[in-house]
């Protein structure tokens, strides 16, 4: 690991200053950004440790009924308090079906949404990664590609945002509040992450000193807690990635969906809202022929970005799937193996 | 420049000079301490044999760094004891065969105290086994893992409907 300067700011306006500096990167929990800097994928000159920031570990609910996350909050204390899993139970899910117990439990929200792409090429400092080093190349195209992006990726960049976190959050509109050298700001989560175009290097909207605050999530959000469920396709049961997951929310009445919201993982550089499902859900009755009009509409851009074609098919699936457990009802409790297809009565709704 | 940090290691203060804030916790414990009961396996995160209660959770002490730590209060296998009198998990994993060469024991045992203060596994199987997912055993000893888990988890049931 490369040598770097520690400093411990504090104040919110003192990490702005630290972080602004060339080569200088904010440290949470360290979870993704240590496992990068022991590969040599990361290589900063100075961490500036934030948490020891005060205020920022908070679960706030406001007074216009929307809910506020402190960036600081652990994923696992977020995802196991009963108000917040009650009112947000597919964010819940998918927190749970992120990573292990050890790394939710020192895993910060604003973290997450800041973790690197999983791509074994960005991994590996010895190949050509244009997000990694700007215009080296891309070993990912023509390599081993089979879990890489079906939907917004260039010719510069194959690789998919890991978070499972983000699918639900874009889904239902969620905020990211930033504090930044110009003072606060804030941004749709659908925003915070670019698609890779001609310069995937920038990942993010984020400009040197942004430090994300708290993620909020509006009011409606919460209308969608009776029918909200997150699905991950992985390779193990737990502890893997998703190849495919989707976050599906519908709001029911007399029969009818009066609103949907759908979000796709593993399948771009960014969690994937599709709204022209959402569009072609909204007035449908909640029956298996609109769940699969929604799974074409969602898949209508996507093309193979190598030997990954199956992930387009087995999007449109999971689409479906998802829709049809939300539909069916949110489960009283979380399942055993959560968001998995294999958990007990997944199978076959 | 040189950081002083201290912790609370199995209930005893120290206090630690550290002229390289690279030094994760594992590190720390091991080669400042001599705490080898902490095992370094992946060093990634990915294998578990590094868990550690900080602050009454279980993390992977090769993904934190100490200088980040300072003022925590941490629970190694070395921790656990009670003198002679070994921890209810402890002996649960001996009794269960819930280890062959030992070697990711310590990271279980630590995991599976973590997860009983979580409280979300109770006494199913399934989500004892999803619960523990973040350590592997390479010599294939889940099954007397999961055993041994249960049994602790509801003999603590048990004992909490008698009380």
């Amino acid at each position: 690991m490369k040598p770097f300067d520690y400093v411990r700011p504090a104040t919110i306006a003192e990490a702005v200053t630290a972080a602004a500096q060339p080569g200088a990167t904010y440290l949470a929990a360290g979870t993704n950004l240590l496992d990068l800097m022991k590969g040599g994928v990361s290589r900063p000159d100075r961490l500036v440790d934030v948490t020891h920031l005060q205020g920022l570990d908070k679960i706030e609910h406001l007074a216009d009924g929307a809910l506020r996350i402190g960036a600081l909050v652990r994923n696992a204390d977020l995802a196991h308090d009963a108000a917040f899993a009650k009112a947000h139970p597919a964010i819940a899910e998918a927190l749970l079906s992120g990573a292990s117990a050890q790394l939710r439990n020192a895993a910060t929200v604003g973290g997450n949404l800041l973790q690197r792409t999983r791509c074994a090429y960005f991994y590996d400092p010895t190949s050509r990664c244009n997000r990694r080093e700007a215009g080296s190349g891309c070993d990912a195209r023509g390599g081993e590609n089979r879990l890489h992006a079906v939907l917004g990726w260039s010719e510069n960049c194959i690789a998919t945002h890991p978070s499972d976190f983000c699918v639900p959050l874009v889904a239902l509109d969620a905020i990211v509040e930033i504090e930044g050298k110009s003072g606060r700001r804030e941004l749709p989560l659908d925003e915070l992450h670019r698609l890779p175009g001609a310069a995937p290097q920038r990942e993010t909207a984020l400009e040197p000193g942004d430090l994300i605050v708290a993620v909020r999530l509006p009011a409606t959000a919460r209308d969608f807690a009776g029918h909200a469920r997150y699905l991950k396709v992985r390779e193990r049961t737990s502890y893997a990635f998703a190849v495919v997951s989707a976050a599906a929310a519908l709001r029911i009445e007399n029969g009818k969906i009066r609103e949907a919201r759908l979000a796709l993982g593993g399948v771009a550089a960014k969690p994937w809202r599709a709204r022209a499902a959402e569009a072609v859900l909204k007035g449908a009755a909640p029956e298996p022929s609109a769940f699969s009009e929604a799974a074409q509409a969602a898949l209508t851009d996507a093309k193979p970005s190598g030997d990954n074609a199956f992930k387009i098919e087995l999007a449109r699936r999971i689409v479906v799937r998802a829709l049809t457990l939300a539909a069916a009802g949110t489960p009283a409790r979380i399942p055993a193996l959560p968001a998995s297809p294999f958990a007990s009565g997944a199978l076959h709704a | 420049m040189t950081h002083s940090i201290s912790l609370t290691v199995n209930g005893a203060r120290r206090d630690f000079q550290l002229d390289d804030p690279r030094v994760t916790l594992l590190d720390l414990l091991r080669e400042r301490l001599q705490l080898t009961g902490t095992k370094k396996g992946c060093d990634r995160g990915q294998c578990g044999a590094c868990t550690i209660l900080v602050d009454g959770k279980r993390i992977n002490s090769c993904l934190a760094l100490a200088i980040s730590h300072d003022g925590a209060d941490i629970l190694t296998i070395e921790g656990v004891a009670r003198g002679d009198q070994l921890h209810p998990v402890q002996a649960a994993f001996i009794a269960h065969d819930g280890f062959q060469c030992g070697f990711c024991t310590p990271g279980q045992i630590m995991s599976a105290i973590g997860m009983m203060r979580e409280a979300q596994a109770g006494d199913d199987p399934e989500r004892i086994r999803e619960c523990m997912s973040g350590n592997l055993c390479r010599c294939g000893a889940y099954a007397g893992i999961v055993d041994a888990v249960l049994e602790v988890q509801t003999s603590e049931a048990n004992q909490r409907r008698s009380a």
